[in-house]
């Protein structure tokens, strides 16, 4: 077949290209109507969904933290207050990556801002936060550390100094086992917290008031939007127009009044000062907290400083246990503090009148038992009556009580003063203690054998020992109900409420508990009159409450912290310090018009009377005699 | 030289002293009218998008004035034989720069294609864009229409091969814009149907085949323009933010020199591949329309141009011309509102900087030269 020759024609290739091209233009028509028809898509009908994403890249909310509610003594003392603090900084989104950041916090740790132990935990804080956010990584620099980081400073982005408000604590440890503290926000709060009532706030209330309170102190959070460019840059305008932005002030948390009276609180602290123990005082009609003290404490500014791991671990460490709050949460043998309140069960129940007597050869023991329980005078007390069993703290009158009580009945006895429970003060951490009876011992112990009552377990308890321990918390609260003659109140440390911005205090009410009406009014006296007898003459705790104007009335207590075999002899000079007994002090004054009840308990202090006592004279002489305990606004 | 205006028959309407003198200067009135107004929309728009950054107005002017010299000397001086000339010249010099580029080029973001001077940088990808189809116009041209098999090689290989070489770069945007210049002038020379229904698997072929070669970074444009939320930080973030942009605008847009997105940097290359959501956000809907009427108005100007042209160089040429100038602005503004991939294509005579504008005036240029220059009566 022959090729076909193909010639030019003019004519035909002008048509197919002008086809071509009319077909090319309604191509291109169409395509356009496509992106028009996008574009009507995106601007009408996603047009608000695209504004709001518009409106969020644009304006950032900046939290304005409210400033924390002041803490005051019931004479209206400061206790916290903020001062400002210089804190270090760091801005995520400002740094860059992760490599960054590291680079960052290591060239920190290089000029000496930071721990090399802190890192981990810091870093996981940072990355916990928003990266947008201002996430404090050292919370009060000192004036060197401040020229340090002036020094360095253009090492870095996203790190900077800011000005905030951090808490302060006037009187320093004074009080802090009350009060708490504050301390930087940890990971695990920020699971429990709503993080935008936080947003901006480095510092949350941890036990004490400051824990308990947290709500009421915080306040609310302000905000100010703030326009920010895409690098996240704060700017005025964008481009030719300036918006407006909103601002919304902060509220301040409430301020809190508290029941403590700070020369109380002073006296039962210097008291203290060197021994490791507790003292309460609390008003007997109302519950109201007047001291809480708790030794040795720990100054709560450095928590609000922000501790270095070094720092913290040293005070959990220490021996003494300086983070532990012995008033609430020390359960010890309360020892024979506890004689006035089962000579009370004994009149109550009828096992003994006041003028009964009963023999004291210096032991006692169990019919049918070759077991002797000592009393702590061998020789003995000889005759002795209620009254002055309870004065001189004969423990073969209340070995004999508590084998004619039972356990149960002593049990429900003193489960009416508290005992073995909860006493409900307002401030979190305390402990229950341990009242035993027949029904705990059945449900403590697996063993069947193990869950028989021993008549022997009745004898030790009815001298506060045994099984049984009280907090020095639930003494005070006990005896400011013989103080009152059984109106018992929950003790309270926080009496009113300032809201910000007012002078009107709301009182939060007393919290009055059911009152004893089994005992008789002259059972009542004869307790009082073998409390009063301990603090004279002849008494326990004579020395300690010689020459006050007022009448105190109390009793001594001491508790083993081991117990000595039978054939043992106690030796004081041969025990390590550690090892001696516990000292107790329980009472009130004055004896026939009771204002304060008070209870002291101090570890290995060997005795109620010599220990004890001599504190609780001197915040009762703060609380009674104002004009010798002086002003109490210094701190 | 007769002009078909000059004859009174043809002439409707009384010719001002400014028809006449485009005439003179061989330029077409509507499509130069339009153009320029394309032009002085993007000089208001770019003062806006650079942050109000007047040494960038400034820069942005010079661009445009070299653009407008390269289109007037070409549209005066370059007579459909010059340039029937010229084709293969142009089109072996683009070769070889793109081998000098591929030796010495400049490397930014990553890619090869810049080719420094000393007085001028500029892209030998750019030259191509006009090389490619006038070398496919030049090529058919003694033949005769539609073409056959052979002449459909010939030509593949000469798109296929600066094609290649810039998707080396690698450019691949630029590399699919100029193939398309390419096939343009097939399809306008008459490309049979068949072989276009044929083609088309074959393409889809060609396309797996390229997945498995282009860069990681070209994959991932394409990964991300099919699901931007997936990554709204990296590589979505253009696509996200200028949509954003966009229907944040709504149909009365945010004021002019007011948007936040471009204002603020949300907006990425703002005023450069993203400038036409700066005009989405700041001016509305209404102005975008308007713009997309002003391209169409300039492509079936130019196509109703190069539909007059006297031989099929001049056709095809100008026909390329048209329909390239519609990609660029259908890959821009597609991209931009989120139909197609991101694809580094300026806005045509709008975006800041680069050679573009160059190119596509000096294209102009070429097609009212074509336009102007033809005779009458058929040599």
């Amino acid at each position: 077949m022959p090729r076909r020759v193909r010639i030019k024609d003019h004519w035909a290739e002008q048509r197919i290209f002008t086809i071509r091209g009319i077909v090319a233009g309604v191509i291109v028509a169409v395509l356009l109507l496509t992106v028009a028809g996008r574009l009507f898509y995106l601007q009408v009908i996603k047009h608000d969904y695209y504004a709001e994403l518009s409106q969020g890249n644009r304006v950032h909310t900046d939290p304005i933290p409210p400033s924390r509610g002041l803490i005051l003594d019931r004479h209206g003392v400061v206790l916290a207050d903020n001062l400002p603090a210089f804190q270090l900084e760091l801005v995520r989104e400002q740094i860059g990556g992760m490599a960054e950041l590291d680079a960052a916090l290591a060239r920190l740790v290089a000029i000496g801002l930071l721990d090399a132990d802190e890192l981990r935990g810091l870093k996981r804080t940072i990355l916990s936060h928003h990266v947008y956010e201002s996430v404090p990584l050292k919370l009060a620099l000192d004036d060197e550390e401040m020229a340090r980081f002036a020094v360095h400073r253009y090492e870095f982005t996203g790190v900077d100094i800011r000005t905030r408000l951090s808490r302060h604590y006037p009187f320093g440890a004074m009080a802090v086992h009350a009060l708490g503290y504050v301390a930087a926000i940890s990971e695990q709060d920020l699971t429990r917290i709503d993080s935008a009532t936080y947003a901006g706030t480095t510092l949350i209330g941890k036990l004490g008031v400051e824990g308990a309170y947290e709500n009421d102190l915080h306040g609310t959070p302000g905000y100010r939007e703030v326009l920010v460019n895409a690098a996240g840059r704060p700017v005025e305008r964008q481009g030719a127009y300036t918006p407006k932005l909103n601002t919304r002030q902060p509220i301040a948390g409430s301020d809190l009044i508290l029941s403590l009276d700070m020369r109380v609180q002073r006296a039962a602290e210097d008291a203290l000062s060197g021994k490791r123990g507790a003292a309460i005082a609390i008003d007997p009609h109302t519950g109201d907290v007047i001291a809480l003290a708790s030794t040795p404490g720990f100054d709560p500014n450095a928590f609000a400083r922000g501790l270095t791991t070094k720092q913290y671990d040293a005070l959990q460490n220490d021996i003494d246990k300086p983070l532990i709050n012995r008033a609430l949460r020390g359960a010890y043998p309360p020892g024979s503090t506890v004689k006035p309140f089962f000579a009370l069960a004994a009149l109550k129940y009828g096992v003994m009148t006041p003028e009964q007597t009963i023999f004291c050869p210096g032991h006692f023991s169990l019919p049918g038992s070759s077991h002797l329980f000592r009393d702590w005078k061998p020789k003995g007390h000889g005759t002795i009556s209620m009254r002055h069993a309870i004065q001189q703290s004969c423990d073969v009158y209340f070995y004999t009580v508590a084998n004619k009580l039972g356990i149960d009945r002593m049990h429900d006895f003193m489960a009416t003063f508290g005992f073995g429970d909860l006493t409900g003060i307002d401030i979190p951490g305390e402990k229950p203690g341990l009242m035993p009876s027949t029904e705990w011992k059945r449900h403590a112990y697996k063993k069947a054998a193990e869950q028989v009552w021993f008549a022997g377990e009745t004898i030790s308890v009815g001298i506060g020992q045994g099984y049984m321990l009280a907090t020095p918390m639930q003494l005070a609260h006990a005896v400011s109900g013989i103080a009152s003659r059984g109106q018992i109140f929950k003790p309270r440390l926080v009496t009113a409420v300032r809201a910000p911005g007012s002078d009107t205090l709301t009182p939060r009410p007393v919290q009055q508990e059911p009152s004893l009406t089994a005992v008789a009014e002259d059972q009542w006296g004869v307790i009082v009159d073998g409390m009063e007898l301990a603090t004279g003459p002849g008494g326990t705790a004579a020395a300690a409450t010689a020459g006050s104007p007022y009448k105190i009335a109390g009793k001594t207590g001491s508790a083993q912290v081991f117990s000595i075999g039978q054939n043992e002899k106690y030796n004081e000079k041969q025990l390590s310090e550690r090892m001696l007994d516990h000292a107790l002090f329980i009472s009130f004054a004055p004896a026939e018009d009771p204002k304060l009840a008070v209870a002291v308990f101090v570890e290995n202090g060997k005795h109620g009377g010599s220990t004890a006592a001599p504190i609780a004279r001197k915040m009762f002489d703060a609380y009674l005699l104002p004009e010798k305990a002086g002003s109490p606004e210094k701190p | 030289m007769i002009y078909d205006e000059f004859s009174p028959s043809r002439t409707r309407r009384t010719l001002t002293a400014g028809g006449r003198t485009l005439r003179a200067l061989g330029l077409d009135g509507p499509l130069t009218g339009v153009l320029a107004l394309i032009v002085c929309i993007g000089i208001l728009v770019v003062y806006s998008a650079s942050g109000q950054n007047l040494k960038m107005v400034e820069h942005h002017l010079a661009n445009i004035a070299i653009a407008v010299v390269a289109m007037l000397a070409l549209a005066r001086l370059a007579t459909p034989q010059y340039l029937r000339l010229f084709a293969p010249v142009a089109y072996v010099i683009g070769i070889l720069l793109l081998v000098v580029v591929d030796v010495t080029g400049h490397v930014g973001k990553g890619a090869q294609r810049w080719l420094d001077i000393g007085f001028l940088r500029f892209q030998p990808s750019e030259i191509m864009k006009l090389a490619v189809p006038m070398i496919c116009a030049w090529y058919m041209h003694e033949r005769p229409l539609p073409p056959t098999f052979t002449d459909l090689l010939v030509m593949g290989l000469l798109i296929a091969l600066p094609t290649a070489m810039i998707a080396r770069e690698p450019d691949l945007g630029t590399a699919l814009l100029i193939a398309s210049s390419g096939l343009i002038v097939l399809l306008l020379a008459g490309l049979q149907l068949r072989i276009i229904l044929i083609s088309i698997p074959l393409l889809g072929g060609a396309a797996w085949a390229a997945w498995h070669f282009i860069h990681d970074y070209q994959r991932q444009r394409i990964l991300t323009f099919l699901n931007p939320e997936n990554d709204p930080l990296g590589a979505g973030y253009h696509i996200i933010q200028s949509q954003i942009a966009i229907g944040s605008g709504g149909v009365f847009g945010k004021g002019y020199m007011m948007g936040s997105q471009a204002q603020l940097e949300f907006l990425p290359e703002r005023s450069t591949d993203f400038i036409f959501a700066v005009i989405g956000e700041e001016l509305g809907l209404l102005p975008c329309l308007v713009l997309l009427v002003l391209y169409g108005i300039v492509i079936g100007r130019a196509l109703y141009l190069a539909m007059q042209g006297q031989d099929t160089f001049a056709r095809l040429t100008g026909g390329a011309i048209a329909l390239s100038f519609f990609v660029y602005v259908f890959v821009n503004s597609g991209m931009v509102s989120g139909i197609l991939p991101v694809v580094g294509v300026p806005l045509p005579m709008i975006s800041y900087g680069g050679t573009s504008m160059v190119t596509l005036l000096a294209g102009f240029g070429i097609l009212m030269s074509l336009h102007s220059h033809r005779k009458l009566i058929g040599s």
